[in-house]
């Protein structure tokens, strides 16, 4: 097992997958001659050409748009809108579009489209740039949602992405490309829409995803000191949501904290929480917790910005709340 | 290529049968058997007509909501189109699409799209996969005068000149966006005009009631296409007959208006044509005339007969992996 960044995990993926299938290719703002925004496709370029690897204009509708199209005609685009914030100018086509082909004409057409793109906030870039608005995308039947909180799983769902022949939204961290961790060597994939348990315990379940699950394994690290023993199940996926192992959990421990880097208004969190209610009831010792941003626009200044943001610390709180 | 007597009538029986396919779905739609909503293409058949008689088997084409003569010339069977106004698991989409979303992918005909403007990008797409892929067709991309004026129009033909796409843009000017005229919703009345500002070819047909001058002009664009030269822009002068949709009270037109289109129907336009030019004789358009009548009469009989979609297939065509 090798250990290596986030960005690196994600730069390997789609470097493999373009090495095994000539059909992937790769399109969006600065992704070329730049490098890649987040310097994930740097080095792409050179080695698989301008035909492969190519720069758009700054028009998120026609970056996913083409992507869409080229997919029905059988290529395995990857899509890059270079922040989850300029998603919105593309919504109809990550909501209206893609996910419908497959279903609307009667199973004629499927689009195995990749749409790349990052999150969050923490990075003072105001309100525009910061957000996290992850559950959206989720509410959408026949769009499938992932977003990786760790490398070995960032390279093994985008892989599983690229070759799915559904389009999958593939939801990265901002802040994470510096982000460390094993990879197992050689060709993997994660399977979408599997729910994991990325640190066993015993006495309470904390759910979460993305940057929200490093915060929950770092509470569940403080909580040891402690004398809590916290189970963290990674949803990986948001749209197939596995409950499985989340439920096996709750059912285990009696009690929940469930952490997401968003609001928590119609959000992940009251999503988890309310399918814990609703199949595992009779197994909850105390009120499900949420931990999230706090509800409203992300402003600018450093100090108030993180005191926006779920921190450990509220992590460690919640769980001593349901305890 | 030259037509023979024979490509004639087939073209002809084209355009009666759209005519009377759509004269039989409003009445089908007054009597509640259409639900949804139902946009005519009367008035409009020697634009699609003369499109796809024009295309090769390699050229795909795709469209808008105002679907179903496009359907129909693209080798969608009468049955198939009135199953699906009806809804019926016989339909070309399996009672999922409707009457604004008929696709037929083995017919190259990819749809029937009903966001306005939305599908440009997506052509643009379309194109990019056969450029990719060293394939010769060329994606005609059909869309309305109201469709212009949407951003989504702009980066699609933008894209389409940037990576020198084997597009047509092919706007049916039919005068009105919903109810509301070109001059009053478009900064310049000859739609074809826009093209120049992504320094893209372009031309007007003023006469789109006359398919033989559809067909030469489409025709002539295709060719200038498949030489390389990139996309296309040509503008074909319309006119529906009918209001948007059903229920249109038509309030912002006079019925003048509609009386003088009318005598430049392209069904008569045609007819005379081949009488004149003693291509056909009256009596070989009244077989026509007749055989299209029963295949209509054959074809609500068969929807009005097929089943309706199970509900236990509800969730049939939500994705196109294998679980």
């Amino acid at each position: 097992m090798a250990i290596i960044t986030m960005r690196q995990a994600i730069s390997d993926a789609l470097w493999e997958e373009m090495e095994r299938d000539p059909k992937v290719f790769i399109l969006g703002e600065e992704v070329g001659v730049w490098g890649g925004t987040y310097a994930v496709t740097k080095g792409f370029l050179d080695h698989f050409g301008e035909k492969r690897v190519r720069d758009t204009p700054i028009a998120e509708s026609a970056i996913v748009g083409a992507g869409i199209g080229a997919a029905m005609v059988g290529l395995r685009p990857v899509s890059e809108i270079m922040t989850i914030n300029f998603a919105f100018v593309a919504m109809d086509y990550i909501v209206n579009e893609a996910p419908k082909m497959h279903t609307m004409f009667g199973g004629q057409m499927k689009v195995p489209l990749v749409i790349r793109t990052a999150g969050g906030g923490g990075r003072q870039l105001g309100a525009t740039h910061s957000q996290t608005p992850d559950a959206i995308f989720a509410h959408f039947p026949g769009l499938k949602v992932v977003s990786p909180g760790t490398p070995e799983d960032a390279k093994g769902l985008l892989k599983a992405a690229i070759r799915d022949d559904d389009p999958v939204l593939f939801i990265e961290h901002a802040a994470m490309y510096q982000v460390r961790g094993e990879v197992p060597e050689g060709d993997y994939t994660v399977p979408i829409g599997v729910s994991t348990v990325q640190r066993a315990g015993s006495d309470v379940t904390i759910v979460s995803y993305c940057r929200g699950l490093q915060l929950s394994l770092q509470a569940a690290q403080q909580l040891e000191g402690e004398g809590i023993s916290a189970e963290v199940v990674d949803l990986r996926s948001l749209r197939p949501l596995d409950m499985g192992p989340v439920l096996e959990s709750f059912k285990k421990t009696n009690r929940a904290v469930v952490v997401e880097e968003g609001w928590p208004s119609y959000g992940v969190g009251a999503e988890v929480a309310t399918r814990l209610y609703e199949e595992a009831f009779d197994y909850a010792d105390a009120p499900i917790k949420r931990v999230a941003q706090k509800e409203v626009p992300l402003p600018y200044n450093q100090a108030l910005e993180q005191s926006a943001l779920p921190q450990v610390a509220d992590v460690v709180a919640a769980v001593k709340e349901v305890l | 290529m030259t037509l023979k007597k024979k490509d004639h009538l087939e073209l002809y029986r084209q355009m009666v049968l759209i005519r009377r396919v759509e004269e039989r779905a409003a009445e089908l739609y007054q009597e509640g058997k259409i639900g949804g909503f139902l946009h005519l293409y009367i008035g409009q058949e020697a634009v699609s007509t003369g499109i796809v008689s024009a295309r090769k088997p390699e050229d795909r084409v795709i469209t808008a909501y105002r679907d179903h003569g496009v359907a129909i010339n693209c080798g969608i069977s009468a049955k198939e189109v009135m199953a699906e106004l009806l809804g019926k698991e016989t339909g070309i989409s399996k009672g999922r699409g409707g009457s604004m979303h008929m696709a037929s992918v083995e017919n190259n005909y990819w749809g029937g799209h009903a966001i306005v403007g939305a599908h440009l990008p997506i052509a643009s797409g379309m194109a990019l996969g056969d450029q990719y892929q060293g394939n010769t067709g060329v994606t005609i991309c059909m869309f309305g005068d109201g469709a212009t004026n949407i951003g989504f129009f702009h980066e699609g033909v933008n894209l389409s000149k940037v990576w020198n796409l084997p597009v047509l843009w092919l706007c049916e000017n039919n005068q009105y966006g919903m109810g509301t005229a070109v001059n009053r919703a478009s900064a310049v009345e000859q739609i074809h005009m826009k093209a120049e500002g992504y320094g893209i070819p372009h031309s007007r047909l003023d006469d789109g009631m006359d398919i033989m001058k559809v067909r030469a002009a489409v025709s002539e664009a295709l060719d200038f296409i498949r030489a390389g030269n990139g996309p296309y822009f040509l503008e074909v002068m319309t006119y529906r007959f009918q209001g948007h949709s059903m229920g249109d009270p038509q309030r912002y037109r006079e019925k003048e208006e509609v009386t003088k289109w009318e005598k430049t129907d392209p069904i008569g336009i045609y007819h005379r044509y081949l009488v004149a030019e003693k291509i056909a004789t009256q009596a070989d358009l009244d077989k026509i005339d007749q055989a299209v009548e029963t295949e209509v009469t054959e074809a609500v009989e068969f929807a009005e007969a097929s089943p309706d979609p199970g509900f236990d297939t509800l969730f049939d065509y939500m994705y196109a992996s294998k679980e």
